[in-house]
């Protein structure tokens, strides 16, 4: 299985865009929609135009049209062909490479065994349900054992549990098939879950290329930042382990809770809509609550946003409009906070400081 | 899809609607000299016809005259088509002509073709394979170029060369709307070489009806007209059969 390479790619949509998948990597395109990652895929596997290079293993195929570049590629509407049924739609990659039917016949077998879906061989696509199109159109893609994998989006048309269901067994085959892979998604927490590295793309540019708790924590741009939703990111000073699976830091002077029991943490992190604003002194203990005063008031389209300064500590939190709108907050305003315990990630720092974009 | 006509209710209207005429004709209940003839006599003439050769004679030049036409408009118009769905350019440069000719009616090119062709067997069959060509050629290219540029996409990526796609993905999926051209024309070439027989050439059903005309049999006329309805709908059901047998299981 090839690395890939994208060397100075240019195109309708991508402004110079670099970009090294190594060999048997799973690499997650991010962004939101309309950045460009359908079309970086699209690039890697010829079906568009562009200027610049893409490399396998380090040869160019940049004259290769897509039907020699032997990719995998599972496209968002799945694209089943109607009129074959199953067993014929995952045929259709290895006739076309003339194999002989005795050949494509036991292919065909040996990936509706691995995909589970033997029952299913003479079925049309009409008749099949959303998870069982996803397994048929993975199957046709694999089957005739491209060197690269490419997947767009591949679980967005599915209902919520049939997807997380599917993208762990994603994972797991392309681990265990060592296929060097792009995968496509606007979903945080998808990429979260998949990626080997996470390439974060806006506008046509890649923003970031890092491991997915690198992106987290250290966005590389303002762009990264908010797009993983403006997390406050907070060093710690010192941390020391309080037992039964919670640890104490101390950012900014202030002591916070954080779940998490091993190594030492250098950083945490904790989204704007998970820090709790409270008018009043609220009861319960008094774990991570903290006075602070209110700097600035943002009105954003989804939510407020709220600067605030506690202890030494610049922080930004967020609410729904109509909970703003019940509360009297002003600039220079007194609150107390509450952090959600549960909600705060923790960073071990377990490589070099320096971001790695290799 | 249509629905099958059972046999029962569907064959109902037309006794009623039959007895109705039979009634009407015999109680005659019609004024004026040329009133039409109840349709026992009717029945009756058909079997005089059938049994006389005449009828069989007309029908079957009739019938000769529109598979050959039909069958070489459709294929012609499926291959032409076929290159302008499929090709770009080839798209461009016809598609300003194509639209020129197509709203000619059929019979509209028939004084042209009768100094052209002359008078003689091949005249009604060009005409049927003018009407034929351009509907076809123009449903095939529809037909084509609505199918989602994403199968094709897919097909690329799979390994498949241009005119492998063209066979196994593009074809098959613009059946259907080609079948719609198929199936509408097959009737209108009935339609077509009646119009073309009454006017120019002496044989077939149309000159038939023609000659019963200045003979005033109208029992003549409406077995003609009956053979005709039979046949447009025999030629147009064939087609929608054809149809619903190669795509009913994927659509």
């Amino acid at each position: 299985m090839p690395a890939i390479e994208l060397k100075n790619i240019c195109q309708y949509i991508c402004r110079d865009v670099n970009l090294k998948i190594r060999d048997k990597e799973l690499m997650v395109l991010l962004g939101p929609n309309g950045a460009g990652k359908t079309t970086v895929v699209n690039i890697i596997a010829g079906l568009t135009d562009y200027r610049g290079s893409v490399l396998f293993d380090g040869v160019a195929v940049d004259k290769l049209p897509a039907n020699k570049r032997e990719v995998g590629y599972l496209f968002q509407d799945l694209v089943l062909f109607p009129h074959l049924d199953v067993a014929a739609n995952i045929a259709y990659g290895l006739t076309a490479k003339k194999q002989t039917p005795q050949q494509a016949e036991s292919r065909v077998k040996q990936l509706l065994q691995m995909m589970k879906i033997e029952h299913l061989a003479s079925r049309y696509p009409k008749n099949l349900s959303g998870g069982e199109k996803q397994r048929v159109a993975l199957a046709r893609a694999l089957a005739p054992s491209p060197k690269v994998l490419l997947l767009d989006e591949p679980l967005s048309s599915l209902d919520v549990p049939t997807a997380k269901y599917l993208r762990t067994e994603l994972k797991q085959l392309q681990q265990r098939l060592g296929i060097t892979t792009a995968y496509v998604t606007h979903d945080l927490q998808e990429a979260e879950e998949m990626a080997d590295r996470i390439a974060v793309i806006q506008n046509g540019c890649l923003e970031q290329v890092d491991k997915p708790e690198r992106v987290f924590f250290y966005p590389q741009n303002e762009k990264v930042s908010d797009f993983i939703g403006a997390p406050n990111i907070l060093d710690c000073d010192y941390c020391r382990s309080l037992g039964k699976g919670v640890m104490e830091v101390g950012c900014g002077g202030l002591p916070i809770i954080v779940p998490h029991d091993g190594e030492a943490v250098h950083r945490i992190a904790l989204l704007p809509s998970d820090i709790h604003i409270s008018e009043t002194h609220p009861p319960g203990p008094e774990v991570n609550r903290f006075k602070a005063l209110v700097t600035s008031i943002n009105p954003t389209n989804e939510t407020v946003r709220i600067g605030l300064k506690a202890g030494a500590l610049n922080l930004l939190a967020g609410m729904p409009h109509h909970i703003f709108e019940d509360m009297s907050l002003a600039v220079g305003k007194e609150v107390f906070l509450i952090l959600k315990l549960r909600r705060i990630k923790v960073y071990e720092n377990k490589d070099s400081q320096r971001s790695d974009s290799n | 899809m249509l629905k099958k006509i059972r046999p029962g209710w569907g064959l109902l209207p037309v006794v009623i609607f039959l007895a109705v005429w039979e009634l009407v004709a015999r109680l005659n209940l019609v004024p004026g000299e040329l009133s039409f003839p109840p349709f026992s006599v009717v029945v009756l003439e058909f079997y005089h016809l059938t049994a006389s050769g005449v009828l069989g004679d007309n029908f079957l030049t009739s019938l000769g005259r529109v598979l050959i036409g039909f069958c070489a408009g459709s294929i012609a118009g499926i291959a032409v088509g076929t290159v302008m769905g499929w090709v770009e350019n080839a798209n461009k440069t016809l598609h300003p002509i194509i639209s020129l000719f197509y709203p000619i009616p059929a019979l509209g090119w028939l004084p042209l073709l009768m100094l052209w062709v002359g008078i003689n067997e091949m005249l009604p069959i060009a005409i049927i394979f003018i009407s034929s060509f351009f509907p076809v050629l123009y449903n095939t290219v529809t037909g084509i170029r609505n199918v989602d540029k994403q199968y094709i996409q897919v097909a690329r990526t799979l390994g498949a060369s241009d005119t492998r796609i063209l066979a196994t993905v593009v074809m098959p999926l613009a059946l259907p709307n080609i079948f719609t051209g198929l199936r509408l024309n097959a009737g209108m070439a009935w339609r077509v070489i009646i119009a073309a027989e009454m006017v120019a050439i002496p044989t077939g059903i149309g000159a038939l009806m023609m000659r019963a005309e200045s003979l005033i049999r109208i029992d003549i006329i409406i077995v003609c007209l009956i053979v005709l309805a039979v046949m447009c709908l025999a030629f147009e059901r064939f087609f929608q059969y054809l149809e619903a047998r190669m795509t009913t299981r994927w659509r």
